[in-house]
């Protein structure tokens, strides 16, 4: 390793030690988290940023005149401003909306963006490796307006199929993907896409749900429209999420949700919206989450994102190549076999017994993987799978992970014989 | 370990690995009714052939978890051939014993070794209540079976 060498600063025990839940012992054995891709695990500066928030600085936001008011303005203005930090927002904090999560800021996406831009014939494409949130929006809209929803189909190696993109881009007003997917860790080639998609004087969002805590996010590089994620698949809380585009598409996007915060004036004869992010958020929003989200890309730029992708690219080598070779082939991986272009999320199909069988055992040794269909179903078909059992690498996950992963599902193969 | 052999007994995982009335019936005459189970993707046909108030006979195809497999292979074997009001009452028992993580709070619902003796081979997945989130693995095949039983009446 070279001097200077960013990995060098980097060391996953450490980020171990700050995450508080990683201390759990379940059935005598240290808990063996493998479900970030699910939900991530909050460091402690995380949890401490909320309570900070809480024991001496709670108030409502923007309209309060005494200190503590302004205080919980400032860190919750201070956390869009970090956000848009992160990810490199062009015109900064003012194209940052809090929503509630990766969903809703895919509600906000078609039922503002899209009912206001798209007609009939009009056709937004998503791919076959979709999670729900990016698909039945854009059936709801075309139930209100009758647009078109397609389909990028995926190969058999999990990977998209562009063999044909230029006839599926016909009409399209709209291509939304995931950089990565939740299923098959496959992630997708976005920058390019979205050049291609501009080509066709189409405008492109990104689901940064699974992206966002496992490599960089820079919305300027990348050159897209559109860019959603939720904060507690970033070590952040539940109940926050971001949705970001560019200022000049915000301006123009109608309010979604009506009521407080989000209008400049009301009178008994109608009202006028406010300007910026605030349209779209009405109501008291989530404070506390807003706190911990500011102290979430704190601790992320702390580690590093490159330093991230570098460690989980490393144990899910690792893990891929254990999977494949320990089992005599009863183990599956329902996803990439190599680590170019995928993320550590790794989906398991065991012969002969049921993801959700898998995951009971695996719970029974303290090992936590998520069984089902991970809101992806159209995937699922398309694979001939009802579910599968996977397991999924945070920054703070270890190869004593895996090693445990691996002794319990041996547990689970003997099992059901 | 103890809990997880609780739920995966002997019995459940020979359900599993052999599955009794396993196949379809002609329908019509028979009754076919689907069964699925949307979080985990489970899904269960059951096939029903009632005459003169008799379940002759009973057939089952699907798949799923072995918790819903089992179920169904035994759900299969308690019922065939029983009188239609005697399925009625084994599925209430049935379901009576899933509910037992709810009973042991405090009511006497919770079956007493002599009920649990009279239903048989049932009684293995009484493990399931330990685990809440498997009983709609387990109740899956016989929620399908009233609903069929439902459209012969």
């Amino acid at each position: 390793m070279a001097p200077g060498d960013p990995v060098s600063s980097f060391d996953p025990r450490s980020v171990r030690a700050d995450t508080p839940l990683l201390r759990r012992v379940i059935n005598e054995r240290p808990i063996t988290y493998l479900d970030s891709a699910s939900s991530s695990l909050p460091p402690r500066a995380v949890i401490e940023a909320m309570s900070r928030y809480y024991e001496m600085r709670h108030a409502n936001v923007h309209r309060g005149v005494y200190q503590t008011a302004n205080e919980a303005t400032a860190i919750y203005e201070g956390a869009r401003e970090s956000v848009a930090r992160f990810i490199n927002a062009p015109a900064g904090a003012n194209e940052i909306v809090f929503t509630k999560n990766t969903t809703e800021g895919f509600n906000l996406l078609a039922k503002s963006w899209g009912y206001k831009n798209l007609k009939a014939g009009d056709v937004v494409l998503v791919s076959e490796m979709e999670h729900h949130a990016n698909i039945v929006p854009w059936f709801q809209l075309r139930e209100v307006n009758g647009i078109e929803v397609r389909f990028i189909p995926v190969n058999d190696d999990y990977r998209l199929d562009l063999t044909t993109i230029d006839s599926l881009m016909e009409n399209v007003k709209l291509v939304s993907l995931t950089a990565m997917s939740n299923v098959l860790g496959t992630i997708n080639p976005i920058k390019e896409l979205a050049a291609l998609a501009h080509r066709h004087g189409a405008l492109f969002a990104v689901d940064a749900a699974q992206s966002v805590a496992h490599s960089p996010s820079d919305v300027t590089d990348l050159d897209v429209d559109f860019f959603i994620f939720s904060a507690h698949k970033m070590l952040g809380p539940t109940g926050l999420g971001v949705f970001w585009t560019r200022e000049a598409i915000l301006d123009q996007m109608p309010p979604f949700l009506g009521g407080g915060g989000m209008i400049a004036d009301v009178r008994v004869d109608g009202y006028t919206p406010a300007t910026g992010p605030s349209r779209f958020e009405a109501g008291t929003p989530p404070i506390a989450e807003a706190a911990g989200l500011g102290a979430a890309v704190l601790y992320l730029e702390g580690l590093g994102m490159e330093n991230i992708v570098e460690h989980e690219r490393h144990l899910t080598h690792d893990a891929l190549m254990r999977l494949a070779s320990e089992f005599d082939g009863r183990v599956r991986v329902i996803g990439p076999a190599n680590t170019y272009s995928r993320g550590g999320v790794i989906s398991l199909d065991v012969e002969g017994v049921h993801p959700h069988d898998v995951a009971q055992v695996l719970d029974q040794f303290a090992v936590c993987v998520r069984p089902g269909h991970h809101c992806a179903k159209p995937l699922m078909r398309r694979f001939n799978l009802a579910a599968t059992a996977r397991a999924s690498f945070g920054p703070y996950s270890l190869t004593r992970d895996t090693d445990a992963l691996v002794e319990a599902l041996h547990h689970a193969v003997t099992m059901f014989g | 370990m103890s809990s997880l052999e609780d739920l995966y007994r002997e019995v459940i995982l020979d359900h599993y690995r052999s599955p009794r009335n396993r196949g379809e019936l002609a329908s019509p005459p028979a009754i076919r009714v689907e069964g699925f189970n949307p979080l985990c993707g489970d899904e269960i046909v059951v096939y029903l052939d009632v005459r003169d108030g008799v379940l002759v006979d009973i057939k089952l195809t699907g798949h799923g978890c072995s918790i819903s497999q089992s179920s169904s292979s035994l759900m299969s074997a308690a019922v065939k051939g029983k009188p239609v009001s005697q399925v009625r009452e084994i599925i209430a028992n049935f379901k009576q014993l899933m509910m037992g993580h709810e009973a042991s709070l405090g009511s006497d619902a919770v079956p007493t070794t002599a009920e649990l003796r009279a239903m048989g081979e049932l009684a293995a997945l009484q493990g399931v209540v330990k685990f809440p989130v498997r009983i709609k693995c387990a109740t899956l095949a016989w929620n399908t079976l009233a609903q069929g039983l439902d459209e012969v009446a």
